[in-house]
């Protein structure tokens, strides 16, 4: 288990290096910032210093030695379009992005499943086709579109909920939330439903096919055959069975839920790192683009790795085909 | 209810010969009486009927062997007693009765508490009968705990002794690994310890040893076979192993095309068999110290249930066949110790059938 992790992490390192020459690669193709920075008119001991302050004087290796390690410390140099430190563009943003793809994976697993597993048991059920049919809109309809409509519906013309922005929120020191609040939860309900409705319908019918292939297995029927109660093996022994492919997918679906966010954000405006980027590339802002594309790529390496090891905590095949500890 | 249910006038006195018989010499109930059962498949090009109308009968602490060709029903039957027909397959007539109680149209919640508590079960495959992300221990302590008021000390204790009764070394170790860390045969006994885990009084063993190598074949049968006899269980044995019902049962039904064509006492079926397809079946097994150049065969196949021929459904391979088992289909016939359903052991026919031994009967 502990070299399966440390073999992990450092294919994790390997990854965030490749990711990291890409980023860094960004800054030599896309022209000038010093222009865009400062404008025609400026002087060119201006545009001197600002070089020098942003060590664009340096050699090739060493700005990416410097920008390596800067990014190792949590630093990723000054935005041009503010002129702060990413880092803190970051920290504001960031937040507003986790809690709203938290929450909508959290939506998408707790509706998802249930639902899933509904259609899968009662496949005849009046209720079952009525969730499939809604399912085919969920998995249909483009995000924005998802978004705009619900803004249609529950901000014009019911007039429940706000349409736009993150309100309510209480700043923890270095967390900013919105999930204290009921006015917070008021914002983030919608662009969180909209984010999770692709995913949740994914889900079902993932939970659905799954349920329905476990359903034809011996060990249900032999289950049966023992007497056990219809919840221990709809939920103790199908269920478990289909949680493999689940966390797959969940773990690919988080991932995108992130990069996602963009759009919902976008419509929501809520003020996240999906819109920062956007922001970013309107304004060619190249530190704040890096650095999105590496704290994704950090994103993505993490869930994976979590996606491993919930692997190993569920199927205990997989522990004994790599550990060799089995007794055949 | 399908309107092909025969009237029961026609079959009165076969089915009261039948019913006699299910009663043992001391007057009560058989263990397990199941009567005229009917398992239907309703097709979209009709009806399919894989068991026809069977009767047969399992006493206390007896091996009943039932033997046949694939497809035959043996298995079926052996589903639906226990109420496990997989949809769209449902039991369309007659009854089954354990212990005299009638449990083919039981509630759900009360078939499920009869399931394992008193009809255990053990399948063909113990590669796949056993849930891979479980231990062996909480499957044991999950079913005994299904079943009984034990604590969850208490069931591991008595999971860790029916893993050493059904011969698994070191069970006190073992009974923490998972079902993909035994073998095939260790598996097997898993099994066998999940069927027996709270006493049922009959347990149903649907081709045990079909999946297992050849060399531990006779070891599962032979545990099944002592372990069912030390609880006291009664064991409908599913097979397609003559031998290992020679070696085991104590009756014996031969089923063909979902019926059962013959059913007495197992050396009375092996050494006399009476229907022509029995006779058949016994010609077909190779016997140490028999100096056969070729075994007997059956010509033809048994038929598709979509193509059983009206009448006695073996007649267009019968060697015997005459012209009223093309019609009326032969009900079970007593005959000796056992019963056959074959015309040629009518009293009617007897002038003109196989010499006087079915005229001795009645």
């Amino acid at each position: 288990m502990f070299a399966f992790i440390v073999q992990r992490l450092f294919q994790a390192i390997l990854v965030m290096l490749v990711v990291g020459i890409i980023s860094f690669a960004l800054f030599r193709f896309t022209g000038d910032p010093v222009n865009n920075m400062l404008g025609p008119e400026a002087t060119i001991e201006q545009r001197e210093a600002l070089r020098e302050r942003l060590g664009l004087n340096d050699s090739v290796p060493v700005q990416f030695i410097n920008f390596i390690g800067n990014a190792a410390k949590g630093e990723f140099g000054l935005s041009y379009r503010v002129g702060k430190p990413v880092e803190e563009l970051i920290a504001t943003t960031l937040p507003a992005t986790i809690e709203l793809v938290f929450v909508s994976a959290l939506m998408a697993l707790l509706i998802g499943v249930p639902m899933g597993v509904y259609t899968g048991l009662k496949r005849h059920a009046a209720l079952s086709r009525v969730f499939l049919t809604v399912s085919l809109i969920g998995i249909s309809l483009p995000t924005f579109v998802i978004g705009i409509l619900m803004i249609l519906i529950f901000g014009v013309w019911l007039g429940w909920l706000p349409t736009f922005g993150r309100q309510g929120v209480v700043d923890l020191g270095v967390w900013q939330t919105g999930l204290l609040t009921l006015q917070g939860w008021s914002h983030l309900i919608m662009p969180a439903f909209t984010l999770a409705l692709f995913q949740l319908t994914l889900i079902m019918r993932l939970v659905r096919a799954e349920m329905l292939e476990v359903q034809r297995t011996d060990y249900i029927k032999f289950a049966k055959a023992r007497g056990l109660r219809n919840r221990a093996i709809n939920y103790g022994h199908a269920l478990k069975n289909t949680l493999v492919p689940v966390i797959t997918i969940m773990g690919l679906q988080v991932g995108s839920l992130l990069a996602f966010s963009i759009i919902t954000e976008t419509v929501f405006a809520w003020p996240g790192m999906g819109r920062l980027f956007l922001q970013a590339i309107q304004f060619v802002d190249i530190p704040v683009m890096s650095s999105y594309l590496m704290l994704m790529a950090f994103f993505f390496v993490m869930i994976n790795l979590t996606v491993d090891l919930l692997y190993y905590a569920v199927d205990p095949r997989l522990r004994a085909e790599t550990l060799g500890g089995a007794a055949h | 209810m399908s309107p092909s249910d025969t009237p029961i006038q026609d079959r009165a006195p076969a089915a009261q010969a039948a019913g006699q018989a299910e009663r043992s010499a001391a007057g009560k109930p058989a263990l397990l009486e199941v009567e005229k059962m009917r398992v239907e498949f309703p097709t979209r090009r009709g009806t399919l009927v894989a068991v026809d109308d069977v009767s047969f009968h399992i006493n206390e602490g007896e091996v009943l062997g039932v033997v046949g060709e694939s497809g035959a029903g043996k298995s079926m039957t052996g589903s639906a007693i226990i109420g496990l027909l997989e949809p769209p397959g449902r039991i369309a007539g007659g009854e089954v009765r354990l212990g005299g109680r009638r449990i083919d149209n039981l509630p759900y919640e009360q078939i499920r508490r009869i399931r394992g508590r008193e009809i255990g079960m053990v399948f063909q495959d113990p590669l796949t009968s056993l849930n891979p992300l479980y231990t062996v221990g909480h499957q044991l302590i999950e079913t005994i705990q299904t079943h009984t008021d034990l604590s969850e000390s208490q069931a591991r204790k008595r999971a860790i002794e029916l893993l050493a009764e059904v011969g698994i070394p070191a069970p006190d170790r073992r009974i923490d690994q998972y079902p993909h860390q035994f073998s095939g045969g260790m598996r097997q006994r898993v099994v066998i310890a999940l069927a027996l885990c709270v006493n049922p009084r009959l347990v149903i063993a649907d081709e045990p040893t079909t999946a297992l190598d050849v060399s531990i074949q006779a070891q599962i049968i032979k545990l099944l076979h002592k372990l069912c006899r030390e609880h006291g269980a009664a064991v409908m044995l599913i097979t397609h192993d003559m031998g290992v019902i020679a070696e085991t049962a104590d009756r014996v039904a031969v089923m063909y095309s979902g019926r059962i064509v013959e059913v007495g006492p197992v050396r009375e079926v092996i050494r006399n068999a009476k229907h022509p397809y029995t006779h058949g079946l016994m010609g077909s097994i190779p016997m140490v110290g028999h100096d056969l150049d070729r075994l007997t065969q059956i010509e033809g196949s048994m038929p598709r249930l979509t193509e059983i021929p009206p009448g006695c459904p073996f007649n267009p391979r019968c060697p015997k066949v005459f012209e009223r088992c093309r019609h009326e289909r032969p009900e079970l016939i007593p005959v000796e110790e056992t019963q056959v359903a074959c015309w040629l052991y009518d009293e009617n026919e007897g002038a003109t059938a196989n010499g006087g031994r079915s005229g001795s009967h009645g």
